[in-house]
């Protein structure tokens, strides 16, 4: 599904230079749940920004599909966005002032689903998650796992091929995390998703399938951890094959 | 989702949301007061105008007075000195036209009628009728001196004005029928009745109903109607004829009322006026406009200039208010639409929601800020103050009435050219001004929003997410 070919990123953060990746090859198979890992300012948030069509790297190919995202122009990555890619992010990222229910139809509104159907859907994904009780909640009347089971609900809610999680259990406490992370690898297991998850922790990187260590910029090759789900090869380049 | 997000939100962030909108309804407000009060100047002044010039004129002939004709006014004729020890009563009046003007033939009505352009004329005849009453003791009187009256010299001067009327004029003149209020116009039957028309004013003043009788040179006239006319006209009308045989002025006239067939063709006529007629006044609406001095005339320079600046200063400020702290806003949620821009949402769809914030809070500044400026407009209709507006320079030449009065009395009355029109101010709301402040209320919100927007379609989804939050 993914291939990422001498991938380097560099930024700016105000007088300083950053170099968040430098020079990364990576493929990620379709359906696969691969952990990216390594210390803070490695780089981990920067290769799943560029996973999500988010930025574009300073050179090298990210290959999604066959399609370089790096060459797409804005008009064409929304749409991808809007369909393909969901995303989780540390700080769960909820708007304020929007309930859990309409959170989870802002993902909707950019597909155009009419009204009515981006409630029910909505509801439906809720439901699943174990939230449609707090479905007309604003954010700051969740708790910290609450939030991000919403905002997981909104990523899956227009049924992406990859979801993009990045930290999705940082700011959580450890039976919370256990709990998202549990949930991230049963619809991992039930939908076939790719899941992509960026830690810094061992306990979430160990349930992944497949884990590949960035440092300095430069990413391990990825080590197998879990079986693959059932009918799957894990490729030791990271590819899965059925 | 689009107008429940954009609720919420300025709800969230009440306190600038509120600055916005007050800033914008402080400068409609003052657009609409300004231009509600510069209305009222000009109705003012189109009442000034008529007052002097008479309803549906655009311009009149006079004749300005020579120096040999212009002097104090002399009341003659008090008989020899009061007997010794006693005092004599004495009692006079006369009749004159305008200090400074001269008479005009009657027929230079006929001549300016005949002119091309000219829609209508009619003669009018301006006089002040003043009346001197007193008692003069004898020599010495008052002052304990042997065979010395002891009664106390007193004396009254008393002044109107009449103007004559030439009755069928139709709508041009000082006086029309439909300014008649009570009563009834003058009959063509009889041009030379000795009927007369009042001011409400004056017959207020006086006591006087359809039906009162009044003197002028003493000869009775019965009252038949009351006419509501503006402050600095005539009270008292009578038929030309009437006024011309009390004034001992057959066949004069003091002014030619002229109405002009079209706006465009003022200056043309005046022309041919001054071409026609031998030495003539002539002064147009837009010159008697231009002499107005007095509190109307500050109003004008105040609502025209400070007023208007002053208006789009505030909306220029409050515009500029607006976009920043927008800006401000959109800088302050750099994540949320990074997130927006992650989950799918195209740069357009962000930017209609900003512009979407932006025109809800120049709607509610709109609407606060008519109603603030419909209140301010209606409390100044409410209290209507007197603005005064003097029109016109003094001819008297000084001296006045000799030892009794002595010096030149400016305003309205017999020693003084300068006429003095009292008017109310009112602030007339006009649909077309609601319209402009909806528009500008409309605007201002676009470009609050327009700031904001900018801001947020420069944002990148990754800077945005690698902000710390």
């Amino acid at each position: 599904m993914y291939e990422l070919i001498d991938v380097r990123k560099t930024f700016k953060r105000g007088p300083t230079e950053v170099h968040a990746l430098d020079g990364v090859d990576l493929m990620v198979g379709e359906g696969e749940f691969l952990a990216v890992q390594g210390p803070t300012g490695q780089g981990k948030s920067t290769l799943l920004l560029l996973l999500g069509g988010l930025d574009r790297p300073t050179s090298g190919r990210v290959l999604f599909e066959g399609r370089d995202l790096a060459k797409l122009q804005e008009a064409e990555l929304a749409p991808l966005r809007a369909s393909a890619f969901g995303f989780v992010f540390q700080t769960f990222n909820l708007i304020p002032t929007l309930t859990a229910q309409e959170n989870v139809e802002t993902a909707l509104v950019a597909a155009r689903i009419p009204v009515s159907e981006r409630r029910a859907f909505a509801l439906e994904v809720l439901d699943d998650l174990g939230m449609a009780d707090r479905a007309t909640h604003l954010p700051s009347e969740l708790s910290g796992g609450q939030q991000q089971r919403v905002a997981i609900a909104r990523a899956l809610v227009k049924q992406p091929r990859v979801l993009l999680a990045d930290e999705p259990t940082g700011n959580l406490d450890e039976q919370t995390r256990d709990e998202i992370v549990g949930l991230l690898e049963q619809l991992w297991r039930d939908r076939g998703i790719t899941l992509v998850v960026v830690t810094h922790d061992s306990a979430v990187a160990r349930r992944a399938q497949q884990r590949a260590v960035i440092e300095n910029g430069r990413v391990k090759l990825p080590e197998v951890t879990t079986p693959a789900p059932r009918g799957r090869v894990v490729h030791p380049s990271g590819v899965s094959r059925p | 989702m689009y107008f429940t997000y954009i609720r919420r939100e300025l709800r969230r962030r009440l306190k600038q949301s509120l600055v916005i909108a007050l800033g914008l309804a402080l400068g409609i407000a003052l657009v609409i007061t300004v231009s509600s009060a510069s209305a009222g100047v000009k109705n003012a002044q189109r009442q000034v105008l008529h007052s002097l010039y008479g309803v549906g004129t655009d311009m009149t002939v006079t004749r300005t007075a020579t120096r040999s004709q212009v002097g104090p006014q002399r009341l003659r004729g008090f008989g020899g000195a009061p007997p010794a020890g006693g005092a004599r009563h004495i009692a006079r009046s006369v009749r004159h036209p305008e200090p400074g003007s001269a008479t005009l033939p009657a027929s230079d009505v006929a001549k300016v009628s005949s002119l091309s352009g000219v829609a209508a004329a009619s003669g009018g005849l301006v006089l002040t009728d003043t009346s001197f009453s007193g008692v003069i003791p004898s020599a010495g009187g008052g002052f304990g001196g042997s065979g010395s009256s002891t009664t106390k010299p007193s004396f009254s001067l008393n002044s109107f004005t009449v103007d004559g009327v030439e009755i069928g004029a139709g709508a041009v003149g000082p006086l029309t029928r439909t300014q008649v209020t009570r009563g009834s116009y003058f009959s063509a039957a009889d041009p030379s009745a000795s009927v007369a028309i009042v001011s409400a004013t004056y017959a207020h003043q006086h006591g006087l109903q359809v039906g009162s009788t009044i003197h002028v040179a003493g000869k009775k006239l019965k009252v038949i109607g009351i006419a509501n006319v503006s402050s600095g006209a005539a009270d008292v009308y009578l038929p030309l004829a009437t006024a011309q045989k009390l004034a001992d002025l057959k066949g004069k006239i003091t002014t030619v009322f002229v109405s002009v067939s079209s706006a465009s063709h003022v200056s043309t006529v005046a022309a041919e006026v001054k071409a026609a007629l031998p030495s003539p006044t002539v002064s147009t609406s837009a010159d008697l406009a231009n002499e107005v001095s007095g509190a109307l005339s500050s109003a004008s320079t105040l609502t025209s200039s400070l007023g208007r600046w002053l208006s789009v200063a505030a909306l220029a400020v409050a515009f500029l208010v607006a976009g920043l702290l927008m800006m401000a806003a959109v800088s302050r949620r750099v994540r949320e639409f990074g997130t927006l821009k992650a989950i799918g949402w195209r740069t357009r769809r962000i930017v209609a929601q900003v512009v979407g914030e932006g025109l809800a809070l120049g709607l509610l500044g709109g609407l606060v800020g008519i109603a603030v400026g419909i209140a301010a407009a209606g409390a100044i209709s409410a209290v209507a103050p007197s603005l005064g507006a003097t029109v016109g320079s003094s001819f008297a030449t000084g001296g006045g009435f000799g030892p009794l009065v002595g010096g030149r009395v400016a305003g309205s009355g017999p020693f003084g050219g300068a006429r003095t029109v009292l008017v109310h101010l009112t602030a007339p709301l006009q649909a077309h001004t609601i319209a402009i402040a909806l528009g500008l209320a409309v605007a201002g919100g676009l470009v609050a929003g327009a700031f904001g927007a900018w801001r947020a379609a420069r944002l990148r989804p990754a800077d945005a997410l690698r902000s710390v939050g």
